[in-house]
């Protein structure tokens, strides 16, 4: 990754995204209400909740899928508008998704090529002329889809179509795709949901390998196994509020955390 | 003559026909969220159906007033044969398939449709018969015909029975149900593939009578009317918020005055330049404004891209 | 020839030969309507693959495609007949009789020009309301070019424009004889090179556009319109651009069939030429400019084939023809472009990934 932590961890710096009051209502329901949440750099961040809570809503707002109702939303020292996915992936937040959405009729290569749209400028006259400078980049391109394809362990798939990968390999595919638009913020949607035991190791090991290169990780999961053993901070959002907010051993006993998982039931 | 008066009417006339046609529009997309490009054809089956059927009947000396209630029901139970034919074929196996693939294969049954129509049918124009001596009445210096009556008065009754069956029926919960969330309709033990194939069913029901009313009031029809009147109608239902019911009557209603008054007097607004001869063209213009600052119409509240 | 197979610049220059022949060789065995009838398949080819830049690539539904087709040849018409005397006496005397090469970019770019009008708004909803309304746009063009002939007679109406200037490259009109090296070239073998030629400009932009960051934005965008925005992605103007670009193809051929013809009418842009077109792209695979190509030529030649085929053979069966060829044709696309999506979604000629895959299947199955 070209990009640098700034960080040193454990150290109040400023924060990667800064949420401030951020509200979501569906024709009257509130998903999300008068949500504050930071998140630093460096830091794998988790958010659990029973179902239901608002996660997946939070998640999309964070990345510009669903516009805010109400509040602000800081990334990386500026203020930008929510719902507009394209310009948050510019900003540096890339996302997967629960229910895996990759462009099913390319191949895992293609796929990862894509990913590095954001970061590349060749315009019609560039792919028209195929001048040096195109040429140049095409090969960049190229060459860093198949480092990250390397990365994901799925060199050797880089010409099978995305939907002829096995299920683990798709979300194995989807990473390598957010990771090629150089994000600061990587987003995952329950990306260990339908893993069995063995290939949710290996996602932690990618994970925690993945945040050592720098890249701040945002994790939504069922998993709370997962997540407490993996995450830096957890927050627990329930009723599209959040109720807790700190280190993995001290959610676990915090009581309005054991009260919501109790009182609603997680599955 | 009360010039703007009878623009009105005739704009209601044909209003109650577009909101008939736009409620099968709306009720598709309501529920499997895809415009059923073929929908204007089966308009155009049931005006032919009814038509033949009615001129079969009469030529075995059928009372006109037995003949015209069985021609509808003839063509209204062929349009639901077709309306589920169509669902089965073209769009129940692409359910799960890219976005593109079922607008191809509507297509593909359109245009099907269309030439099957025409060398059954023939090219020409088909008259619609005399039944009974038409009337005119004359109120306010506006003329208004019995036929154009019965069509508004039939449209009324038709609407409201559909609101009845949607809101106190349980098809009607089970289409409401099916169109809040499949899944969610599918775990209470809704039989979706029933629920859909009833939705086209009922819409081309509607589509039968609405074929029959346009052939009524022009006096004919013949095997190119379903274009028009479809893209008209798809514009109605967009008008009044596309998957709301209340919306296709609404907008049906507005399209039809917006034509009427806008071919009336689209001379004098253009000082003679463009004539009455464009007035197709309202339609279109309606379409693009409202996809432009209203893309929910006027009483639709779903955003247009669902996630 | 097995040797031949396996050298891919040898096979290029085969088929460059084979192309630059296929005029004389059409002449000497069909005669020299065929050769007119493969000249309009190249026209269609065009089309084909221009619509395939917005259906196949960038996966939008264009049903009004002919629409821009008919801007081009409007354009062309206008800007090369007499016509325009009528509506200006005074400003334009003879008409205005611009250059060919002049008229091509310009029927291009109205073309686009109109595309990106009405792109603009539909583009940032569901595709759906893309496809009616264009389909619509496809009417109204024609309902204008049938009605603007009064009270200015700026379309001449249904009655069409005519005596339009043959196509004239470097001072020599296509519409004549030319001897060149002792080599007799009739008019219609002359347009068939300059339409080889703005046909393989068109499949170089296409083929340089598919392998392009562009090309990729747009692929990702037909699969997936959510992960594409996530990727970065501007989807809004990206497939403006492919909307647009789509149409400058169309207003390209456009201006090239109103040449060749020497008369344009309201007629031959009706919904059922955007049908064709579609048929074309969807049958031959979208996507696929091989595949777009390969269908361009058979649903090109077909009408001819019906033609000359159903009427004798329904004769010979039933004494009388029961099924005109025309309306047999209209059946056999909308069949088709069921059957192909329920069957063969990636068309009769799949892309070189796809063929890469379906071998890699069979292999994995053999074993």
């Amino acid at each position: 990754m070209n990009h640098t932590p700034p960080t040193i961890r454990g150290e109040p710096v400023e924060p990667l995204l800064q949420l401030s009051g951020i509200s979501k209502s569906f024709g009257g329901l509130n998903a999300l209400s008068d949500v504050n949440l930071h998140i630093r750099r460096g830091e794998i961040y988790g958010l659990i909740g029973p179902n239901g809570a608002g996660k997946t809503t939070l998640f999309n707002v964070i990345t510009g899928l669903y516009q805010a109702s109400a509040g602000q939303f800081e990334f990386n020292g500026h203020r930008y508008q929510t719902g507009k996915p394209h310009v948050l992936a510019q900003a540096g937040i890339a996302r997967t998704f629960q229910n895996i959405r990759l462009f099913a009729n390319l191949s895992a290569l293609e796929n990862v090529m894509i990913g590095r749209h954001v970061r590349t400028r060749a315009g019609v006259f560039g792919a028209l002329l195929r001048n040096r400078k195109t040429r140049a980049e095409e090969q960049a391109i190229s060459q860093r889809a198949q480092e990250l394809l390397r990365y994901v362990g799925l060199a050797r798939s880089a010409h099978t179509l995305a939907k002829h990968l096995s299920y683990g390999e798709q979300r194995r595919l989807e990473i390598a795709r957010a990771l090629a638009t150089e994000p600061l913020l990587l987003a995952l949607d329950e990306p260990a949901a339908g893993m069995n035991a063995t290939e949710t190791a290996s996602l932690q090991t990618l994970l925690q390998s993945i945040r050592e290169t720098g890249i701040t990780v945002l994790l939504i999961e069922h998993d709370v196994k997962l997540v407490m053993g993996l995450c830096d901070r957890v927050a627990v959002l329930d009723y599209g509020k959040k109720i807790a907010e700190d280190v993995p051993h001290k959610v676990r006993n915090h009581p309005a955390v054991i009260a919501a998982y109790l009182g609603v039931g997680d599955d | 003559m009360n010039i703007f008066l009878q623009q009105i009417v005739n704009g209601l006339v044909q209003g109650s026909v577009y909101a008939l046609v736009a409620l099968g529009y709306t009720m598709v997309y309501g529920i499997l969220g895809l415009i059923n490009f073929a929908h204007g054809e089966v308009v155009m089956v049931g005006a032919m159906l009814s038509l033949s059927s009615l001129g079969l009947l009469l030529g075995w000396d059928v009372s006109p007033l037995l003949a015209l209630p069985l021609s509808v029901i003839i063509a209204m139970v062929g349009c639901m044969a077709l309306g589920y034919g169509i669902e089965r074929v073209a769009y129940r196996p692409l359910r799960h398939a890219p976005r593109l693939a079922p607008l191809i294969t509507a297509i593909g049954i359109s245009i099907l449709l269309q030439n099957l129509a025409m060398m059954i049918w023939g090219r020409g124009y088909h008259p619609f018969p005399v039944l009974f001596a038409n009337t005119t009445h004359s109120f306010a210096g506006a003329i208004i015909s019995d036929v154009q009556i019965a069509i508004v008065v039939l449209a009324v009754l038709i609407m409201a029975g559909l609101m009845t069956v949607v809101h106190h029926t349980r098809l009607g919960r089970s289409m409401r149900a099916v169109a809040e969330n499949q899944h969610a309709a599918q775990l209470m033990g809704v039989d979706i593939n029933r629920v859909i194939s009833l939705t086209f069913m009922l819409g081309s029901a509607l589509a039968a009578i609405a074929g029959l009313m346009v052939s009524a009031n022009y006096g004919l029809a013949h095997y190119y009317m379903g274009f028009l009147l479809g893209l008209k109608a798809f514009t109605a239902a967009v008008l009044g918020g596309i998957g709301n019911l209340r919306g296709a009557m609404l907008g049906g209603l507005l399209l039809g005055l917006i034509e009427s008054l806008g071919a009336g007097y689209i001379g004098d607004l253009t000082g003679g330049f463009l004539g009455s001869n464009y007035q197709d063209v309202f339609a279109f213009f309606v379409l693009i404004a409202v996809l432009v600052f209203r893309p929910s119409g006027l009483l639709g509240e779903r955003i247009a891209e669902r996630a | 020839m097995q040797n031949a197979l396996k050298n891919p610049r040898l096979l290029l220059w085969l088929m460059f030969a084979a192309l630059v022949l296929l005029p004389f060789i059409t002449d000497a065995l069909l005669g020299r309507g065929w050769v007119r009838i493969v000249d309009f398949a190249m026209l269609y080819i065009m089309l084909a693959l221009g619509l395939n830049i917005v259906v196949g690539y960038a996966g939008l539904l264009d049903l009004g495609y002919i629409a821009f087709f008919a801007v081009g040849a409007y354009c062309y018409a206008l800007t090369g007949s007499p016509h325009l005397a009528l509506a200006f006496p005074t400003l334009f005397p003879d008409g205005i009789h611009l250059s060919f090469l002049i008229v091509l970019p310009l029927a291009a770019l109205l073309a686009g020009g109109f595309g990106v009008l009405l792109g603009a708004p539909t583009l940032r909803l569901r595709g759906d309301y893309l496809a009616i309304v264009t389909l619509g746009f496809g009417e109204i063009i024609r309902i204008f070019l049938n009605n603007l002939n009064a009270p200015l007679n700026l379309t001449n109406g249904p009655q069409g424009i005519s005596r339009i200037d043959p196509i004239s490259v470097a001072g020599v009109s296509l519409n004549s004889t030319q001897n060149i090296l002792g080599i007799t070239l009739p008019s219609v073998h002359l347009y068939f090179y300059l339409f080889l030629a703005c046909t393989a400009l068109v499949v170089l932009i296409s083929h340089r556009l598919e392998r392009s960051r562009i090309g990729r934005a747009w692929m990702a965008i037909r699969e997936d319109e959510i992960a594409a925005t996530a990727m970065g992605i501007n989807t809004r103007n990206l497939k403006l651009l492919a909307f647009a670009m789509g149409a400058m193809f169309g207003g390209m051929s456009g201006a090239l069939f109103a040449g060749f013809q020497g008369f344009v009418s309201p007629e031959s842009f009706s919904l059922m030429e955007s049908v064709m077109v579609l048929c074309m792209v969807v049958l031959g695979g979208m996507g696929n400019i091989t595949g777009v190509i390969l269908g361009g030529i058979v649903l090109a030649l077909l009408p001819e084939i019906l033609r000359h085929s159903v009427v004798p053979i329904q004769q010979s069966l039933f004494g009388k023809t029961l099924i005109d060829p025309e309306s047999l044709r209209m059946l056999l696309f909308g069949f088709a472009l069921i059957v192909v999506m329920l069957y063969r979604p990636a068309g009769l000629w799949p892309s070189r990934l796809r063929r890469r895959e379906l071998q890699t299947d069979e292999a994995a199955e053999t074993i």
